[in-house]
């Protein structure tokens, strides 16, 4: 897998200075002066987008330690001085903490199933022969480019007639199945890029088929693993159509529902610093484990494309 | 590895294919047949209409709308983002200026920085993004206005997301704005896997960057290319133009009807307004169109596999 140091080593350490006394040796006058403008315009352009990415977060941030009034008649002042209370009107007042423990509670659970049964499943799906193998296989496939919509009408109807409308349960199962066709998808190719020569030895000494999956199989898998439960992760943390559709109850809102749902009330409640300061506290943690874990992030993500 | 091998099999596949069927395989069998009843979602009774849905679809002039918002939304989306990203990803492994002695190719400094930064978006959820940039674009006090007042442009002042002309595509940007990140960094990887010589014999040919990029790189990254328009095509179809309109444009769907899209229609259909079963006649529709584009672009970006 190709990761993003892997690409052409970067000049920076050599810096500018060096560059220029290179290409006024090296080259015509003309097509230094070329390549600079070239140069420039190019730059130019990678700093705009990084500006363009990075000052609405930055605005973000700066706009939750504002009050009201400030917010809509100075949107780009500084804060008069950091009002923090919006933070915590936010957590509490606001039911942030609720809509992070729900959260944190769904994804964890559907996190978890997810990398257990897509793992066991494309376990089966890579190393045995048996008839219907790629008929199943294809059926998870397929789930990953079918519109989600059209199955929620019915599914909706499925969920509400077995009980599970606006449980937390409910949600992690139906997590968990749409995030398999994916999962079952990148890990089916994992399973058959590993040896079989170690589960063959394992199986000669008497272990049991699910015996070598667990304990020989699985620590095998792990870069995949994590990979694609890093993919998971995000995909599950910030999932917005399922949990609108099937998570109805104010009280079981997972955050990005909760964001909306505040957005939408503060029409008539006015307290736009304390959502500023919630969509805030819903964006840096993720930012941060990014930061944090930058490579395996990038690498969980762009894994599954680049197969 | 006979002995109990089926028994393993079936052990191992019969949670997940159940859950799967079950929340997955099923409900999309039953909307395709709920698409030729009158079921209201309402009440478990419901008979057989035949095609009068789909008859009424076709008369439908918002549902006309949605669709050609729809296909915009597939055909403009992967264009300008992938662009975006191909020139970025290009400027920043490949772009940088030649050295004497240095490496053939190189990209601009700070490159691993730029990843960094460009990839941020990707890793925050959508409906935040909406909401941020709903404030964003508010035209009185929003961000975007006051900034082009601040520069001495208070003679422009659009609505946005106000104005139903200008409404979808603002909308667009904040996708664009979302996803360029994504693709810069898949095809960054891309990029790097391309072997070095390969430009080393372009550059002692002459070529300028320009002819390195349209001769080399898109040629070696045109699979990576294909299957990302096929993914942005997917999103900007399903769940991500579901988010951002649903959350910023009014209505929603609005000013008068100027950015709703298919996927969101089925959603007010089925769970605004108690019609399931023609909810389930435009999903349907909606289904036809995203195999139909996977199909397209497909089929007209195959070319021979150049092996490298």
């Amino acid at each position: 897998m190709k990761t993003t140091d892997t690409s052409a080593p970067v000049p920076a350490e050599s810096g500018l200075p060096v560059a220029e006394i290179g290409t006024t040796r090296g080259t015509a006058p003309r097509e230094k002066k070329e390549g600079t403008v070239l140069n420039a315009f190019s730059h130019g352009i990678l700093v705009l987008w990084a500006i363009m990415v990075v000052m609405p977060l930055l605005w973000a941030v700066m706009t939750s330690f504002k009050d009201d009034s400030s917010i809509f008649g100075s949107p780009w002042a500084l804060p008069d001085k950091l009002h923090f209370d919006n933070w915590a009107r936010a957590w509490t007042d606001a039911n942030m903490s609720d809509y992070f423990l729900n959260t944190i509670l769904v994804v964890g659970g559907s996190l978890i199933g997810t990398l257990v049964l897509g793992s066991m499943a494309a376990y089966v799906l890579a190393r045995f022969d048996f008839p219907g193998n790629r008929f199943i296989y294809f059926l998870f496939i397929g789930g990953m480019s079918f519109p989600i919509m059209l199955a929620l009408v019915p599914l909706f109807y499925v969920v509400n007639n077995m009980g599970l409308l606006n449980t937390i349960h409910g949600l992690i199962l139906v997590y968990i199945a749409y995030s398999l066709p994916f999962t079952v998808f990148f890990l089916t190719a994992f399973f058959r890029t590993l040896p079989t020569s170690v589960a063959e030895a394992a199986f000669v000494d008497g272990a049991s088929h699910s015996r070598t999956f667990f304990q020989i199989m699985l620590p095998m898998a792990k870069p995949g693993l994590i990979s694609v439960g890093i993919f998971n992760f995000l995909g599950q943390w910030n999932q917005y159509m399922l949990p609108t559709v099937l998570n109805t109850d104010p009280d079981k809102h997972v955050l990005t529902q909760g964001l909306v749902q505040l957005a939408v009330s503060q029409g008539y409640k006015g307290d736009w610093s304390g959502l500023f300061a919630g969509l805030v506290m819903a964006m840096l943690p993720v930012l941060a484990a990014y930061i944090i874990f930058q490579r395996q992030v990038v690498q969980g993500l762009t894994a599954g494309a680049l197969k | 590895m006979q002995h109990g091998k089926y028994r393993f099999i079936v052990g191992f596949l019969a949670v997940p294919l159940g859950l799967y069927g079950l929340f997955v395989v099923w409900p999309f069998i039953q909307s395709i047949y709920y698409s030729f009843t009158d079921w209201t979602g309402l009440s478990p009774e419901f008979k057989m209409v035949g095609f009068d849905n789909y008859k009424r679809m076709l008369h439908d002039e918002i549902f006309w709308k949605s669709l050609q918002h729809s296909l915009l939304f597939a055909l403009v989306l992967p264009l300008v983002t992938l662009t975006l990203a191909l020139f970025f990803a290009f400027m920043i492994n490949v772009g940088g200026r030649r050295r004497r002695g240095g490496p053939v190719i190189s990209g601009v400094r700070g490159s691993s920085f730029y990843k960094i930064v460009y990839f941020f978006p990707q890793v925050l959820s959508i409906a935040i993004v909406s909401l941020l940039f709903a404030f964003a674009y508010n035209p009185d006090s929003g961000a975007i206005n006051s900034l082009l007042r601040g520069i001495g442009l208070d003679s422009l002042q659009p609505l946005w997301l106000g104005d139903p002309s200008l409404a979808l595509w603002c909308v667009m940007a904040v996708l664009v704005w979302s996803t360029v990140g994504f693709f810069v960094v898949l095809f960054s990887a891309g990029m790097a896997s391309i072997p070095t010589d390969l430009y080393e014999a372009a550059l002692l040919d002459g070529a300028d960057r320009i002819a390195t990029f349209f001769r080399i790189t898109l040629p070696l990254l045109w699979d990576t290319v294909q299957s990302g328009w096929v993914y942005m095509g997917i999103l900007a179809l399903g769940a991500e133009s579901f988010a951002v309109v649903q959350i910023m444009t009014t209505g929603p769907g609005g000013p008068d009807y100027s950015t709703t899209v298919m996927v969101l229609y089925v959603y007010q259909k089925a769970f605004r307004d108690g019609q399931a079963a023609y909810a389930t006649t435009i999903g349907v529709a909606l289904l036809v169109v995203t195999l139909a584009f996977a199909a397209v672009v497909m089929r007209l970006g195959r070319r021979e596999r150049l092996e490298f």
